[in-house]
């Protein structure tokens, strides 16, 4: 906040209501591509907060993970799926009133979570915004102490070793702060299992002919 | 940039504001600029190759103004939207591949200088970031969105299949690209494209390519990869004009029809700046000039002469504040660097296209599952183990062996 203009909070308040505005109209929208696109742009929306933020992982995360994961969802699961061109989707009475609910509670949920947190309003945490990191070149030519800690701490995290627990004095709080490396293998076994599932089930049944070389079948063979 | 603008006295939230316009509105002009000189390059290489002249007359001998001519002539047809078409997504598909694209030059360090003990002491980049390997990986793989957006919304069957081969093909190339990217990032230890840069200063050997076997095989996969990600020939099914008329591009015409392409080639800029940052030594150059003018890492830090000089030559003029010279000037050799070989980069990827034909759907795939994933996992798995026999790379080793390097 320096000289009253701040555009952390201007990005911040665009990017914000740009993914409130696109997630709204995934649930307006009856153009069941147009909802796969919109809910793409509030993911990215989302994305862009986390950037904004100084959480360039999480940000590249979200759109590797979520945007590009959505997209995949959109083609295999939409695309390919729909049986006429641009399908749009008729919901009854009984199914907003589900909805409804559903998400209502999940919101009350929600609020409860984000309000209750404390220490809240001002971050007492010395977070650079947009023109602080600027001005911070401007005065020192480069980074001071390039902060690679973020992304380590999290490759070491994965590994099974929690750096921030060095710093814990509370020896039965430190013992609690155990690396992720089984809900990681878990999660990955998991995704595994998945993928070998989705391709059994989705595996063409049709004769497998002896001599297939980089797809080229003999002449005659029907597929 | 930013030390610049600060020579003018001007508040601090303005001088911020100005910085961070110049540096998109310079992202952009590398962008438009790199897409411009590729589509002349493009022509005038095919033309050679097939034993043409290609575009002479428009601009003087080398036809040099062809793409401003095709420009006007673009932006002045008809901008047809079918009837069949879904509007809103066919209007805003090619906004979204370039503009994909443009985000990706936010990350790409075009040169930056180290001191003495590897930290970087100034980079040429809009957005300095501790993962802009990851960042551009994954906003790179947001312009085959458009792509597919632009493919489905028109309401063709030609563009549908163009989309479909599109998503597949770039969705089963991501894989083997990003593992070639992570045997780099696992051997020099950061996905800081501008350390990872840095990390092979001086000679040609130190680059990541001779790093050792593993990485000199994993540059020819992620070249792979990297024509497949970019759609080129021999990868270029999702356009494929003899089969599927224009592919995904088949009802697009005019400015809409512009923009694919010039994300098309601002995309070749950019993958072929990531392949020559990560393995041929980004802007540092087969001959260490840099080090030899005092502008690259030396015992007594940054260049002290070029600053000399520099700063009394601005002190008879009456600028007060202290300017690194040399700095700026290391930055300069190595952006130039940097882009030559970006431009090299991207001829060979024009010289393939005009050179092999194209391949099928199921050799593309064959080529992706069975070729390229396994070798670049092999590749990773190798440079693993190496990277603690041979640390410093192969040839390094070898020339310390053989007594030739200190």
């Amino acid at each position: 906040m320096n000289n009253g203009m701040n555009w952390n909070t201007l990005y911040f308040l665009v990017f914000a209501a740009l993914a409130c505005f696109s997630a709204v109209a995934v649930v307006v929208s009856s153009n069941i591509v147009r909802m796969a696109c919109w809910l793409i742009v509030s993911l990215a929306a989302v994305a862009a907060l986390f950037f904004l933020a100084d959480a360039e992982f999480v940000g590249a995360v979200q759109l590797m993970v979520y945007v590009g994961g959505t997209m995949v969802l959109l083609i295999f699961g939409v695309m390919l799926t729909a049986r006429g061109p641009f399908v749009s989707m008729k919901i009854g009475a009984g199914q907003w009133v589900v909805a409804t609910v559903a998400a209502g509670a999940l919101l009350i949920v929600l609020l409860q979570a984000a309000l209750s947190t404390f220490n809240r309003g001002e971050s007492t945490l010395p977070r650079p915004s947009i023109a602080n990191k600027n001005s911070r070149e401007l005065t020192a030519p480069g980074r001071q102490s390039p902060d690679y800690s973020s992304t380590e701490q999290l490759g070491l995290g994965l590994m099974g070793v929690r750096v921030d627990s060095l710093s814990e004095p509370d020896p039965v709080r430190r013992g609690g702060m155990a690396g992720y490396l089984l809900p990681f293998e878990i999660i990955s076994v998991h995704l595994v299992v998945v993928l070998i599932g989705a391709a059994y089930l989705a595996r063409a049944r049709r004769r497998i002919t002896p001599r297939t070389w980089m797809g080229v079948r003999p002449s005659g063979v029907e597929e | 940039m930013t030390d610049l603008i600060r020579l003018i006295p001007i508040p601090a939230w303005m001088a911020s504001t100005a910085a961070a316009l110049i540096q998109c509105l310079l992202c952009l002009v590398v962008a438009l600029c790199a897409a411009v000189i590729f589509i002349w390059l493009e022509r005038k290489v095919a033309a050679r190759i097939q034993d043409r002249l290609g575009p002479t007359r428009v601009g003087g001998r080398f036809g040099w103004l062809q793409p401003p001519a095709d420009g006007i002539k673009l932006l002045c047809k008809e901008d047809l939207i079918p009837a069949a078409a879904d509007g809103p997504l066919f209007r805003v598909a090619p906004y979204i591949s370039f503009c994909a694209t443009l985000c990706v030059f936010l990350a790409m360090p075009f040169s930056s200088v180290a001191a003495a003990d590897g930290k970087v002491v100034s980079s040429w980049v809009a957005l300095p970031l501790n993962i802009a390997a990851f960042f551009v990986l994954a906003v790179a793989s947001m312009e085959v969105f458009g792509v597919i957006l632009g493919g489905y919304a028109s309401g063709s069957k030609w563009s549908l299949y163009g989309a479909m081969r599109a998503a597949a093909q770039v969705i089963s190339y991501e894989i083997p690209l990003a593992l070639s990217v992570v045997v780099i990032v696992l051997i020099t230890g950061t996905m800081d494209l501008a350390v990872i840069g840095n990390g092979q200063s001086g000679w040609f050997w130190n680059w990541n390519l001779f790093h050792d076997p593993f990485t000199f095989v994993t540059f020819f996969v992620f070249a792979t990869c990297a024509l497949a990600n970019t759609n080129r020939a021999p990868f270029d099914l999702p356009e494929a004009e003899s089969e599927l008329v224009a592919g995904f591009l088949t009802e697009y015409s005019g400015f809409r029809w512009v923009y694919f392409f010039m994300g098309e080639y601002a995309a070749m800029f950019l993958i072929c700046g990531l392949g020559c940052i990560l393995f041929l030594g980004g802007w540092n150059g087969p001959v260490p000039v840099c080090q030899w003018l005092g502008l690259a890492p030396n015992a007594t830090g940054v260049g002290g002469w070029i600053n000399d000089v520099g700063n009394w030559v601005t002190s008879r003029v009456g600028i007060t504040t202290r300017i690194e010279f040399a700095t700026w000037l290391g930055n300069l050799l190595g952006a130039l660097n940097f882009i030559t070989k970006a431009v090299l980069g991207a001829t060979c990827m024009i010289w393939t296209r005009w050179t092999l034909p194209r391949l099928r759907i199921d050799q593309v795939m064959t080529t992706c599952l069975k070729y390229c994933v396994p070798i670049a996992s092999a590749m990773m798995a190798g440079a693993m183990v190496y990277s603690y026999g041979f640390p410093e790379g192969l040839v390094r080793h070898v020339l310390k062996a053989l007594g030739i390097l200190a």
